[in-house]
């Protein structure tokens, strides 16, 4: 189909006896923005590990940009343009600020050269994390945490970015302005991916979005009919 | 790049400045001293590759030594091979357990790994103790070939050592400085996020496993020649996994300089200890001397230097 860019095409995991997926498809549009939720142990996590690589699907296909990825590992998947914050953040601790972005850069990017300075420059400032750029990640807050996340995330220069909850967490303030930055990384071309338990902030963000229960999808629509479909509510709430 | 030929540089005043000791001739037990703290400057760069660099706790240094003091062994045995092929080859053979061993990261990690790597020596002892041909568990005398290139045996092992130390701390310092040390210290901070911003993570363990090997396995090459007489107690001595350990512990791990100073103070205390107080006192020192350190400075005497300088 023209204009998708990540197809998951019945992906099945398993742990042991446990099916986290089962048989799940899903279609992202390019320039999508693109809501995943579900309740906790619902699948969420496995799915986004399935497409970025940190695992590997056991059935079905994965693919992006008309590319099977299936097999591929992570950082081969980063160069092709998937990148990912991390629910729990996982900065490089002997690093700065402007150092973390340096990885991205370097490695997903085509240079193979320190020359990325104005780049990560331009990244922090986009995202609002400059002052800061030769601290250690020990000395940051919480939700400069998330945006370092972020930010690392932009300077892998992808096409693809999920956020997984990366708003877990922070106040009414802060989700918006991390929203801010979401909406914006979008309207400079890039696919989002996010992942949320904050439903105030996913119903506003996501154009579409898909329900996992209990790692089948459930429901997918426009967040008018997620919130009106009896399934979702009964996989919430219960009976 | 004008770095690197600076380093370059130092590194051939250095190797003449250990041939112009060489020719000094003092008291023979200087050079044999000197070749032991050497060969610890090696031992101690090779290991912070993997553990400093990468983070992966390497507790089978001995295995890796031993390794190439054994294919010295071999080789001498079977064809009488030169120092310069016995330098290589023992490099060669303990790469290739170093790549053996790279593979292992796959599955294991943290102390897991470490456990893994302390096993891996004692089986390979086992092995050589049961290997008649090098030696067994008696050993084996070594004859050192007549007529070194210049001064005495002792003085022309130690003249190579300072060789092998020069080349093995270049090699830290330039990956250290390239994008693979960049890319190691992102595994060692967080290997699934470093894999996630495009590292190839097993690409560069396997690198980074496999030169600390070589140059492990070049540290012990020469060794039959050394001590003339190679048996397993002494070739898997416990002293190389502790030394290796704590020197780049004590010098500092994120840093070529770290392993280089640590080696120098803790094998000078060492040998000072052996001649002045007793043998046996040298890994007591090692082992108060790296309680010390944990507890007071857990970055090593350059982290100690940098937080005193203010940052």
């Amino acid at each position: 189909m023209a204009g998708e860019l990540l197809e998951v095409q019945g992906a099945v995991k398993r742990f042991g006896g446990f099916t986290a997926l089962n048989r799940v498809t899903l279609h992202v549009r390019a320039g999508e923005r693109f809501g995943l939720i579900g309740p906790n142990g619902s699948g969420k996590t496995t799915l986004i590990n399935c497409i970025s690589g940190a695992l590997h699907a056991d059935e079905g296909r994965i693919l992006f940009d008309g590319r099977d990825i299936t097999t591929l590992p992570a950082h081969r998947r980063t160069r092709l343009g998937i990148a990912r914050s991390f629910q729990i953040p996982k900065p490089f601790t002997s690093m700065t600020v402007r150092e973390n972005l340096g990885i991205p850069l370097e490695y997903a990017g085509h240079a193979r050269s320190p020359a990325g300075a104005t780049e990560a420059a331009d990244i922090l400032r986009e995202i609002g994390l400059e002052a800061k750029a030769h601290l250690r990640p020990a000395g940051l807050t919480q939700i400069e945490m998330r945006k370092l996340e972020l930010a690392r995330a932009m300077a892998a220069r992808p096409k693809l970015l999920i956020s997984d909850e990366a708003m877990a967490g922070l106040s009414s303030a802060e989700v918006d302005d991390i929203l801010t930055i979401l909406f914006r990384l979008n309207q400079q071309g890039i696919t989002i991916i996010m992942i949320e338990h904050i439903m105030r902030a996913v119903m506003r963000f996501s154009e579409r979005i898909v329900v996992l229960d209990a790692g089948e999808r459930i429901a997918e629509g426009t967040p008018d009919e997620i919130v009106r479909n009896p399934a979702v509510e009964k996989a919430y709430l219960g009976e | 790049m004008h770095r690197t030929s600076a380093a370059l540089v130092v590194g051939v005043v250095l190797i003449a400045v250990g041939i112009a000791l060489a020719g000094l001739r003092v008291n023979p037990y200087v050079y044999f001293a000197g070749y032991v703290i050497l060969q610890y400057v090696v031992i101690a760069t090779a290991w912070n590759i993997l553990g400093g660099y990468a983070g992966y706790v390497n507790f089978g240094t001995p295995a890796f030594f031993a390794m190439g003091a054994y294919t010295a062994v071999f080789l001498i045995r079977s064809m009488k091979a030169p120092l310069p092929v016995l330098i290589l080859a023992g490099g060669l053979v303990a790469g290739l357990l170093g790549l053996g061993i790279g593979y292992l990261t796959l599955r294991l990690r943290g102390t897991f790994f470490s456990i893994a790597t302390l096993a891996l020596s004692v089986v390979l002892q086992t092995m050589i103790i049961n290997w008649e041909y090098v030696g067994g568990s008696r050993g084996l005398s070594v004859i050192r070939p007549s007529g070194p290139p210049f001064g005495s045996y002792v003085t022309f092992l130690f003249t190579v050592m300072v060789g092998l130390a020069v080349i093995a701390v270049l090699v830290a310092r330039f990956i250290e400085r390239s994008w693979i040390g960049r890319g190691l210290a992102a595994l060692r901070d967080n290997e699934e996020a470093a894999e996630c911003m495009g590292v190839p993570t097993l690409r560069l363990k396997l690198f980074a496993t496999t030169v600390s090997g070589v140059l492990l396995g070049v540290a012990g090459a020469p060794f039959p020649y050394y001590v003339t007489f190679v048996e397993p107690n002494s070739a898997f001595a416990l002293d190389y996994a502790v030394n290796a350990l704590a020197m780049p512990m004590i010098g500092g791990t994120t840093s070529w300089v770290g392993p280089v100073i640590g080696a120098v103070l803790l094998g000078t205390a060492q040998q000072l200890a052996t001649v002045t107080i007793s043998s046996e006192l040298n890994l007591l020192i090692v082992g108060v001397v790296l309680v010390a350190f944990v507890v007071v400075a857990p970055e090593g005497i350059i982290g100690l230097v940098r937080r005193l300088r203010g940052r």
